[in-house]
């Protein structure tokens, strides 16, 4: 045995040993980089439901999974479990069905949907209220609705068929739960609770009421045509985000547990940051202090400076404020450096994965420190004179990374920013 | 290594009214619970007595733009940051780090109701519906309901600029924001959180979803460990929230500590018979021995067999204690259930009444919790 390593702060290392990742662009980690760095889209029209009368009719959904309509929490867990699978099998860490380790999920919250409803409705005589279904539910001939509409349903089933260890977290920070949840498998990590932990951010939440939700509150684009033109994060046209599909996996593990069984580092968990903004519901801070906090923090938690940093995975969700704040923070973060720093915004090409975006990310993120490539963001094609990025536009660029700064923020104030780094090794 | 935790801070409010002192007398003397047997037959709850949103709420358009599970859990939060004496400490707020257990929010049941009427005969049923959802969702009700909200809320509300994360998964989520923020504190990892959870249990759209699963008593109260001749739930209204620091943070600003929270633990298995005895049993028995004068108090669920398996895993844990149900006082609160009955057994501490307690939990559909808390 080597002696143990340890970080700036004297904690265990977080190493990264398995990745997963299903988008809208595919399944898997190929699919994905190749479409990523050719620029491709995974927006298009919506066809999982009819959108007559809808603002907004495109979407990033993933619709290769299925042929028959499915609820949020089922499609949410099958894209959890095939990022997961993808994942864990690259570890090599434990048995199948028996990962040695806790469970955080990013899990979007759910409620029971329209379909149900109406199928309980279908039982109603006259007016379909909630006393009258309530009637039909004591019944007991619906019983799987319980479990399927349960809040800690989707972790609950991850937990059993990968046979992870502890009770399973399901989580939620908004926009920013896939960074959570790599976050406090994070933490877990270095209080020695558990030598790995699976950290999973799955959304498969695209139906009508959640985009019209979106809608409701003006936060989508309604550049419907072309629909893979919509998403133009830091663009002078920008209007909103596009609802995305996903989800992604990592395996987080004590650099030592991991190097003592052998087992390849794909990078380091080197910092996490996070802080609240008591601002506004929907709008960040319009000094974007919080989103610099969290930027510093996460920073100063991995033991690096802004110098340090070679790329910035942006939270980018091509909404005007978003874009305007994220950028503003990163100039007051890194300085005049930020005109040359390289910040890319995945969901150009994603949409916005939402509960799964920061797991997403952190996924890509990874893979642009292991291939040496930034993928770029596409449809920059009229600059905001008022963002001066080199936001990698429209074409991927090949780059040494060795650390790359992934920010996520929130509705409800969150804002949560990882350090991504290459392995010791790489060095 | 690890450090103490206290509790500094208690935040309550429920059937019975608000505060320490209204559910410490209420634990202290059994007082008989507050049932709404009426509004929502045939299941009886505990309706919450009504709250002067104003003390912890100051501004109307806060309190608008909320649903009730939302303005509970910000005023519970409210009181258990006065108790902890920090509602005018910025400093503190900026360092507060907060976990949430929470749901969701609550569907606009008026809007359902016609919406599924009209469904039935609608010759567009996929224009109908989102003509109708266009029209009849308030742009605010998505952030009214989502989960994250009610963290979002607590800190726009109190002014707290510390990190927040918000647990979901029905009773487990409150076990996991108490044992996540106790083990970060412990190691280091955070010195002071606001952990808590609050649930609005007047709503028909989690009574639906609840007995989809046949998990509620369709029948007059009775208390949770007595109701084998209709097994299941009678939920409650109720919030709570405490305040958890590191032993020499309260000491070093002279803050009251209530109790110490030496234990939190959580557990999953596949529910089969025993599952759950066995599961409490390891969690208490890591713990270490129990005073013969220790307080048990359990957010039991009253569904059939977990129930009566906590039971016997509380008495081979602690055979001489006084057994009382979360239950019994304010109903069963789903995410708020385990710190409701975490913020009792601090109440107790509190107030001398006990000088040790247990807590429990097992929720209705999986995992098992507990927790112990001694004298500070």
């Amino acid at each position: 045995m080597s002696a143990s390593h340890r970080d700036s702060q004297g904690r265990p290392i977080v190493a990264v040993t398995g990745l997963g990742i299903v988008t809208s662009l595919g399944q898997g980690k190929d699919a994905n980089w190749e479409a990523l760095t050719a620029g491709r889209s995974g927006i298009h029209r919506i066809e999982r439901f009819p959108t007559e009368g809808l603002r907004t009719t495109i979407a990033a959904t993933v619709d290769f999974l299925f042929d028959r309509s499915v609820s949020a929490p089922e499609l949410s867990e099958k894209l959890a479990t095939l990022a997961a699978e993808e994942a864990v099998t690259q570890s090599g860490l434990g048995e199948a069905g028996d990962f040695p380790g806790e469970l955080f999920m990013a899990v979007p919250p759910v409620e029971m949907e329209w379909p149900q409803k109406q199928e309980l409705a279908q039982a109603v005589d006259g007016d379909a209220d909630y006393d009258a279904l309530l009637r039909v539910a004591a019944r007991h001939k619906h019983q799987a609705m319980h479990e399927l509409f349960l809040f800690g349903g989707v972790a609950e089933h991850i937990a059993e068929k990968f046979g992870t260890k502890g009770s399973p977290i399901s989580l939620s920070t908004a926009c920013s739960s896939g960074a959570t949840a790599i976050q406090m498998g994070v933490e877990a990590i270095r209080r020695g609770e558990t030598e790995a932990a699976l950290c999973v951010g799955t959304d498969g939440s695209v139906h009508a009421e959640a985009l019209i939700r979106f809608s409701l509150l003006s936060a989508l684009s309604t550049q419907n045509d072309p629909p893979e033109g919509a998403a133009k994060p830091f663009s002078k046209n920008r209007d909103g985000f596009v609802m995305g599909e996903g989800a992604g996996a990592l395996v987080l593990e004590d650099y030592d547990h991991a190097l003592a069984r052998g087992a390849t580092i794909l990078g380091i968990v080197a910092g996490c940051g996070e802080r609240g903004d008591g601002f506004h519901r929907t709008r960040s801070s319009p000094d974007g202090k919080p989103a610099i906090l969290a930027m510093q923090d996460a920073l100063a938690d991995a033991g690096l400076t802004p110098d340090d940093v070679d790329y910035i995975n942006a939270h980018g969700t091509s909404t005007p404020e978003n874009d305007k704040m994220e950028a503003m923070s990163c100039s007051a973060v890194f300085g005049e450096r930020m005109a040359t720093l390289p910040i890319s915004s995945n969901k150009s090409m994603l949409g916005h994965t939402l509960t799964a975006a920061g797991a997403v990310e952190a996924v890509i993120s990874l893979m642009t420190i292991a291939n040496g490539r930034i993928p770029p963001t596409i449809n920059y094609n009229t600059p905001d004179p008022a963002i001066a990025l080199d936001v990698i536009p429209n074409q991927a660029r090949d780059a040494k990374v060795r650390t790359v700064l992934s920010n996520s923020f929130g509705f409800g104030g969150q804002n949560t920013c990882l350090v991504l780094t290459a392995g010791p090794s790489a060095a | 290594m690890a450090r103490d935790v206290v509790i500094t801070g208690i935040g309550l409010a429920s059937s019975l009214g608000e505060g320490i002192e209204a559910h410490a007398q209420a634990l202290a003397s059994n007082t008989a619970p507050v049932i709404d047997s009426q509004s929502f037959t045939p299941y009886p709850l505990h309706p919450l007595k009504p709250l002067e949103l104003d003390k912890q709420i100051p501004k109307k358009s806060d309190q608008r733009q909320m649903e009730p599970w939302q303005r509970l859990g910000v005023y519970t939060a409210g009181l258990a940051l006065d108790d902890a004496g920090l509602k005018d400490d910025a400093e503190a707020k900026s360092q507060l780090q907060v976990i949430v257990a929470a749901g969701g929010g609550e569907r606009d049941h008026a809007v359902d109701a016609a919406v599924l009427t009209g469904l039935r005969n609608a010759n567009q049923p996929g224009a109908f519906l989102n003509e109708r959802l266009m029209s009849d969702l308030r742009p605010t009700l998505f952030l009214a309901q989502l989960s994250n909200l009610l963290a979002g809320n607590i800190g726009i509300v109190h002014g707290i600029t510390g990190a927040s994360r918000t647990l979901m998964g029905e009773e487990q989520a409150g076990v996991d924001a108490i044992r996540t923020a106790r083990a970060r504190i412990a190691a280091g990892q955070a010195d002071i959180i606001l952990v808590g959870g609050a649930y609005n249990a007047e709503r028909r759209d989690m009574l639906l979803l609840l007995e989809l699963g046949g998990f509620l008593r369709a029948a007059d109260f009775a208390p949770v460990f007595a109701r084998s001749d209709a097994p299941g739930l009678i939920t409650g209204s109720a919030g709570a929230f405490l305040v958890l620091e590191s032993a020499e943070r309260a000491a070093a600003r002279g803050a009251k500590a209530h109790a110490r929270l030496s234990h939190a633990g959580a557990h999953r298995s596949r529910r089969q018979p025993g599952s759950v005895a066995k599961a409490l049993d390891e969690l208490l028995a890591g713990f270490g021995p129990v005073a013969a004068d220790a307080l048990a108090i359990s957010a039991a669920t009253g569904c059939a067999a977990i129930t009566d398996e906590e039971a016997a895993a509380i008495a081979k844990a602690a055979p001489g204690a006084r057994r009382v149900a979360t239950g019994d006082l304010v109903g069963h609160s789903l995410e708020a259930a385990f710190p409701v009955s975490v913020a009792l057994a601090a109440a107790a501490l509190s107030t001398g009444a006990a000088n040790e307690a247990i807590v429990t939990g097992a929720a209705h559909w999986r995992g098992e919790g507990a927790a112990r808390l001694v004298k500070a």
